[in-house]
């Protein structure tokens, strides 16, 4: 994007690496379904990134989001998938696994899913050269307003150390935030972690 | 065995049970169950979904202030206008007052997502229910380009242009991904474009795709960042300062002018490919005029546009407002959404409870208590439903009526009322459209109808989006800057107990956003929304609504591969909850068939 978004730190472009993009996905309102959008949220809380890495909450976008896939070499996702896991198992994907399906027999344009966008930016000739999905097994998708389920929670440590592991192979080097810094929020304030989460759990 | 509804549709669920059923894994998607004759004619059409779980669940206890960021999480594609609808709720309930810039800067949001999704939604998800793309492929490039030439002035039209995107397609399909086009029922008899055809209409899929990342720019400039962009009641947040240079969030000259060109070649793209493509496929499919439904009988639009900030009366709305009833376009009846006696929902037919289900709540006093239980005449279990009892529960959706009236929304229902209240800026394309392609008026009550008063429409809000941005312009070099009003901002402010409205037009019709505001936090927020109107089951006195009525007396070429059924739902633009994006090792079968 040629305009500055107060959700980067980095200065998109200016680096002289490659363009890399870290983004979350997902619908914070369905519990689990929320877990990309809650490990880049975490992400962006803990650490500093260079210039030419764009940090993102890309929620349910769908092809909003092809613009920002077709402006950066390097793509790292977080998301929920469904491989049939362990509730909370955590599963890394890359390039060519990560699969691009797209379908005209959708009811809705809500349906634009991930895939949808990455072969849509594909189409255009103008998809991330790398592509690397971390991905966690959900447990409970259908809690509406709930928040992550504990397999959930637990798998965001790990994938931040996922990403961090695949950044450091981009030779892109982060820098843990000090602890007194609050960085601006990635999501409105209303709706960070912290924020959402102080609704209790159903049944308590 | 044949009934009659009260809103005059004739129902026959004797013939053959097909069931079209998107299969994911997430509650949230729709289904359709239908009867055929043995014409393969639709006689009977059961329409079910979850899209809605009761934002209260989520709101209640919490900030209205903050309610838009939530309700902007509910859909992926109306983001901005739940955000809209909330801040107006809120507002109207703490009789805030917002500048005329906020209003204006508000109306380019909302008339950016209007032309956004009305091409997303014709390009990618529409257009290839009319269009074969695999036909394309058997095109000739010289005779597209012909073609392309005959109905536009678009550049990007020689020969050369559509055999390069020709031979990128074949690659495409060759490489085995199809990509955006798996899945589709290419070949099927329904299809009635020629090649070259197809193969323009391919090309300006791509073209639209390329396009609508720009569009959106304008959601970044005056809503702060996309996606997400920020909504603030009272106003909106983005201040203006034109002799700025490059500040992180301002409203420059420089976003002023990126702002102005992006609007010129949205109204460009859509005078020179929309309209023209909308046109040529249109007349391939002028003896296919199935799908009008209620459309013809009842339909409603809250309206939306203000002229004047703080003014939400049918005057000062651009966007028509109002309800008409069993085909009276004579009468074009007022809308009070405060009113107790006029919106209100009933669950007779949802998996809901109320105290008595004969009776419908108003929004205000709704209650969204869940209630899932199976009809004695349903078949399969509650985990794995092989087919709906119609006569019980049968859906996750609510049933809104309007004075006790099914009613279609959207953009067909806006072009209606405005046409019958002789607006010339909604009657006379219409008009136009209507003779170039020698079809009666009556044509417009179709699936066709649907899809060609979005596309006017879309043409429509570019022109009103050069309007307002031009009146916000004027209004700068004036030395108004003003963005927002927080005299209100504090709760100490606001009285203990307080209720209000907030509405606007979605691209794909009325959203209402009801709210009951009790010391200082939300007591009570439902939503009542587009898909819910046309989506709905039936109510307690047997009305069906608009997607049931669409599918009534469409004939089915062939009922394994329903590709009528698809056509006439997509062309409402029907909204789901959008978390399907979850994924999966072998990607998902959208729609399965199976016949019964």
């Amino acid at each position: 994007m040629a305009d500055p978004i107060p959700s980067t730190d980095g200065d998109a472009g200016a680096g002289p690496g490659p363009r890399v993009l870290i983004l979350g996905i997902g619908n914070i309102l369905w519990a689990d379904e929320g877990f990309g959008v809650r490990a880049v949220e975490e992400f962006h809380r803990r650490y500093q990134v260079p210039g030419g890495v764009t940090v993102l909450d890309g929620g349910t976008q769908g092809l909003y989001l092809v613009n920002f896939l077709q402006e950066c070499d390097r793509l790292l996702v977080f998301d929920a998938i469904d491989y049939g896991l362990e509730p909370g198992t955590l599963k890394v994907i890359r390039d060519d696994e990560v699969p691009k399906f797209t379908g005209a027999k959708k009811m809705s344009l809500h349906q634009t899913g991930f895939q949808e966008v990455l072969s849509a930016a594909d189409l255009l000739g103008a998809a991330p050269q790398a592509q690397v999905l971390i991905g966690c097994q959900p447990l409970d998708l259908e809690d509406w307003g709930g928040p992550l389920t504990a397999p959930a929670r637990a798998a965001l440590e790990p994938a931040l150390a996922a990403a961090l592991g695949v950044l450091a192979e981009w030779g892109v080097t982060v820098t843990p935030r000090a602890a007194d810094e609050t960085p601006t929020a990635l999501l409105d304030a209303a709706i960070d972690f912290a924020a959402y989460e102080r609704r209790p759990l159903p049944g308590l | 065995m044949g009934i009659q509804t009260p809103n005059g549709f004739n129902l026959d669920n004797s013939g053959k049970r097909i069931v079209v059923d998107p299969v994911t894994r997430i509650e949230g998607h729709m289904r359709v169950e239908v009867n055929v004759d043995k014409d393969n004619v639709i006689r009977n059409a059961v329409s079910t979904g979850t899209m809605w779980r009761g934002i209260e669940v989520i709101l209640k206890g919490r900030d209205p202030r903050d309610a838009w960021a939530f309700t902007e999480r509910i859909c992926g594609v109306c983001t901005g206008t739940h955000a809209l609808t909330s801040v107006r709720a809120v507002e109207n309930a703490l009789d805030i007052k917002i500048p005329e810039n906020a209003n204006t800067i508000r109306n380019i949001m909302q008339l950016t997502l209007q032309v956004h999704d009305h091409v997303v939604h014709f390009y990618h998800l529409h257009a290839l229910d009319w269009v074969d793309v695999v036909s394309a492929l058997s095109a000739d490039p010289k005779a597209t380009s012909a073609l392309a030439q005959s109905i536009s002035s678009w550049p990007l039209s020689s020969p050369g242009y559509f055999k390069d995107l020709q031979t990128r397609l074949k690659k495409f399909v060759e490489s085995g991904q199809l990509g955006p086009f798996k899945n589709g029922y290419w070949g099927h008899p329904a299809y009635k474009l020629p090649p070259e055809a197809n193969l323009m209409a391919v090309a300006h899929y791509l073209e639209a795709l390329d396009f609508q990342k720009d569009m959106v720019k304008i959601h970044t400039i005056y809503g702060g960042k996309n996606p997400h962009p920020n909504w603030l009641v009272g106003g909106v947040p983005c201040s203006i300062n034109v002799d700025g240079v490059g500040a992180v969030g301002a409203i420059n000259m420089e976003r002023l002018n990126l702002v102005s060109s992006i609007i010129d070649r949205m109204v460009e793209f859509t005078e020179q490919v929309y309209l023209p493509d909308l046109q040529a496929i249109a007349s391939f499919y002028k003896d296919w005029l199935y799908g009008g439904g209620l459309s013809s009988k009842s339909v409603m639009s809250y309206g939306d546009i203000p002229e004047h900030a703080n003014d939400y009366t049918a005057a000062s709305l651009k966007m028509p407002r109002g309800v008409i009833l069993n085909g009276n376009l004579a009468e074009v009846l007022p809308i009070d959404l405060a009113d107790p006696n006029q919106v209100q929902e009933f669950v007779t037919h949802s998996w809901y409870k109320y105290p008595d289900e004969t009776k419908g709540l108003h929004p205000w006093d709704g209650v969204t208590e869940p209630n899932y239980v199976l009809g004695p005449k349903a078949k399969g279990t509650k985990t794995n439903i092989e087919a709906l009892d119609e006569e019980a529960k049968y859906s996750w959706i609510k049933s809104p009526r309007w004075k006790g009236n099914a009613v279609e929304v959207g953009p067909l229902a806006r072009y209606i009322i405005g046409y019958a209240q002789k607006k010339p800026e909604f009657k006379e394309p219409v008009d136009k459209l209507l003779t170039d392609l020698g079809v009666p008026v009556t044509a417009l009550f179709s699936t066709l109808g649907r899809t060609a008063a979005r596309a006017l429409e879309c043409q429509w809000a570019a022109r009103q989006l050069r309007y307002f941005q031009d009146k916000l312009m004027a209004s700068i070099k004036a030395g108004d800057t003003a963005t927002a009003n927080v005299d209100k901002w504090k709760p100490e402010t606001w009285p203990k107990e307080v209720k209000g409205v907030g509405f606007t037009e979605a691209p794909r019709g009325a959203l209402g956003h009801w709210i009951k505001i009790k010391d200082g936090k939300i007591d009570n927020y439902q939503a009542v929304v587009p898909t819910t109107w046309n989506g709905s089951p039936r109510d307690p006195k047997g009305g069906i609504g608009a997607f049931e009525a669409s599918l009534l007396d469409t004939p089915m070429a062939d009922p394994n591969q329903p590709l009528e059924i698809i056509r006439t739902l997509h062309s409402f633009d029907p909204c789901l909850a959008c978390s399907t994006h979850v994924i999966s090792e072998d990607g998902q079968e959208m729609a399965k068939v199976t016949v019964r």
